[in-house]
């Protein structure tokens, strides 16, 4: 069993013109075992609690801790946050050119799992996962990410949290970019995921339809920073059929 | 001694061509050509050392032969050049017969003993051949001279040069290349090694139709300088050049110059060209110049454009695979094989384009897993 505990989490992002409070107090613990969806206006602040989870150096967290099983996570390094069990698929994944798909993979699974796996195992391992999200293998020889539609770029994030098994999965707004057959095709991975490792998962989204697919157990609604509601599935309903201006006229009002 | 040709001081092209080095002026800073030159470093080519040796040219098919047999119509362009040339003893000369078909490259080891050696190579490419040429200069002391490649009618030659030594030493090379009618070069520079390497690169064109690709890749440490001078003279129609250099500034105080004269004389219609230099700084207090310049005297062109572009890493490159447990090092290391990658991909022959990659990532110090090949 993992908890990844947030708590009173305040940040900042380095902007030209000076840092920006982002982060206002999250507060939030994602248990092994259970999904919780994260829905909320654009610019509320989603992708960035995404980003300081996972430490990218632009976010400066001010404020507030982030514990893995008790551990600090803000005293990790990117690298060492990956390792420990923290996967952030990414909103918008980057393109590195030059860097083979395949060369990428073996790569970072040799980092998560401390061993290269071995050659023969790993292509067969590599190619079995590729079908299960409908990816060409074509694919293992192209440059990571350069040139993937938005589809395809999701599928591939999709499938490196099925070869990596973090202990908790951050999903930044994975369904965005998907049709229809590519989205339950990416919410299959995710489910295989989850049921084969147990992992504790927090999915970013503004859109109910992958809540179809992926059931929730919490859902939270995010606004200006912070977390304003808490319910179960019910609450997607009445945010997709109500919008979220319930949740962010409070603070103006 | 030999009449000195001055073309009009206007256009790209070298001003002087000659035999005679007291047609040249000793380089300093202040001179255009040299202005991004160690010339300090490099001091020791501007005067005749009577005491120097020659560059020996070993491999299959090669010849040594005396200097005064050699019938070069190539002209020294620059005091080194034309200094090495006086006094250079044996040439190497490599033929490959027209209508030959080479499969396996051919390896030219270029050798020395002196503390400064003379250098004169010729590769000939018969009408219609085939051949992949490999050429290794392994600097153990300082080197001026020539590599002079004629390429003929029809043929397809790849030449790659690799240059790794000491860095204590110097290189000053020029390396004129002639492309027939219809003929394709393709020439690989790897710059890996040397302390002060200077590489003159001139194509030209001796008949229509004729294809220079000139790819190159360079690593400058710290106290290494790496200069890359490239001139393309389009003076015959419809011709294509295609020039791409990419080098890694891997230290404080590391130092490279890539400068790309291409010209396309009035009669060059049908031209197609295209340069680039990219240059990546892995560190702070490194340098990397890069001048492209493109001069056309017809519009009646294919195509014709060139970039330059110097950055540092990309840490949003950077922060994507740390984020998949990617140590930071781990990192750096795949985005700068992954940098070079595509330039080696376009050399065309894989073999070399792995042993390259084997060299830069040795220089990196990387080690490399087993292929995936399937
Ligand atoms: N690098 C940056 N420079 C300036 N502002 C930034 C930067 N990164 C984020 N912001 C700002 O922080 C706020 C929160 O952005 P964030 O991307 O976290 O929102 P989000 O909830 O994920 O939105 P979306 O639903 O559109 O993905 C926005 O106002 C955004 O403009
Ligand atoms: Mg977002």
């Amino acid at each position: 069993m993992s908890a990844l505990v947030i708590t009173d989490l305040h940040a900042q992002v380095q902007t030209d013109t000076g840092p920006k409070d982002i982060l206002r107090g999250v507060t939030l613990t994602i248990d092994s075992g259970l999904t919780h969806a994260i829905m909320g206006p654009n610019g509320s602040g989603k992708s960035t609690l995404a980003y300081v989870i996972a430490g990218h150096p632009r976010y400066t967290v001010t404020s507030g801790s982030i514990t893995l099983d008790g551990v600090d996570v803000l005293a990790m390094s990117v690298d060492e946050r990956a390792r420990a069990g923290l996967f952030l698929a990414m909103q918008y994944p980057v393109e590195v050119p030059g860097v083979s798909v395949a060369n990428f993979l073996r790569t970072a699974v040799t980092a998560a799992r401390g061993e290269a796996p071995k050659l023969r195992l790993w292509i067969k391992e590599m190619k079995e996962a590729m079908a299960d999200l409908q990816m060409d293998s074509s694919f293992a020889e192209r440059n990571l990410n350069e040139g993937f539609s938005g589809g395809e770029k999701k599928r591939l994030e999709i499938l490196q949290l099925g070869l990596l098994r973090p202990k908790i999965a951050i999903l930044d707004e994975t369904d965005s970019g998907l049709d229809v057959d590519a989205l339950r095709v990416v919410s299959e991975g995710v489910n295989r995921f989850r049921e084969a490792t147990g992992a504790g998962t927090l999915l970013i989204t503004h859109y109910t339809r992958i809540l179809r697919y992926i059931t929730p157990d919490v859902v939270h609604v995010f606004s200006d920073g912070r977390i304003v509601e808490t319910g179960g599935p019910e609450l997607a309903d009445i945010l997709e059929a109500d919008g979220y201006e319930r949740f962010t006229t409070v603070k103006t009002a | 001694m030999s009449a000195v040709t001055i073309t009009p001081p206007m256009d790209l092209a070298p001003r002087v061509h000659s035999l005679d080095p007291d047609a040249f002026s000793v380089p300093t800073a202040r001179d255009e050509e040299w202005r991004f030159s160690p010339v300090d470093r490099l001091k020791h080519f501007f005067i005749a050392d009577p005491a120097a040796g020659f560059v020996t040219a070993t491999g299959a098919g090669i010849n040594l032969v005396p200097m005064a047999e050699v019938a070069s119509s190539w002209i020294p362009i620059d005091l080194p050049s034309a200094i090495a040339r006086a006094h250079v003893s044996k040439a190497g000369v490599l033929e490959i017969p027209a209508q030959a078909q080479w499969t396996e490259p051919v390896i030219v080891d270029l050798t020395t003993t002196a503390a400064n050696s003379y250098q004169h190579l010729e590769i000939v490419a018969g009408h219609f051949s085939v051949a992949t040429v490999v050429v290794r200069q392994t600097l153990t002391g300082n080197v001026s001279g020539a590599i002079i490649i004629n390429v003929g009618d029809g043929a397809q030659l790849r030449v790659i040069t690799v240059v790794e030594g000491e860095f204590s030493t110097a290189l000053a090379l020029q390396m004129p290349i002639i492309v027939g009618r219809d003929a394709t070069f393709t020439g690989a520079l790897a710059t890996l090694g040397g302390g002060a390497v200077r590489v003159q690169s001139s194509v030209k064109y001796s008949a229509p139709g004729g294809r220079a690709e000139l790819f190159g890749v360079f690593l400058a440490d710290a106290d290494q300088h790496v200069e890359n001078r490239i001139f393309v003279n389009h003076d015959q129609p419809h011709c294509v050049s295609e020039v791409l250099f990419k080098g890694a500034l891997l230290n404080p105080g590391a130092r490279s110059a890539w400068i790309g004269d291409v010209l396309v004389r009035k009669d060059a219609i049908g031209t197609e060209t295209h340069q680039a230099n990219r240059n990546l700084l892995l560190s702070e207090g490194s340098r990397a110049d890069s001048v492209p310049n493109l001069e056309l005297e017809t519009g009646d062109i294919v195509r014709a454009g060139h970039a330059s572009a110097t950055g540092r890493f990309d840490d949003e490159q950077l922060f994507y695979l740390q984020s998949r447990g990617l140590s930071l090092d781990e990192a750096r290391q795949l985005v700068v094989r992954g940098f070079f990658a595509d330039v080696l991909g376009r050399i065309g022959d894989t073999q070399w384009r792995d042993e390259l990659l084997l060299k830069i990532s040795d220089r990196l110090g990387i080690t490399p897993m087993e292929e995936i090949d399937e």
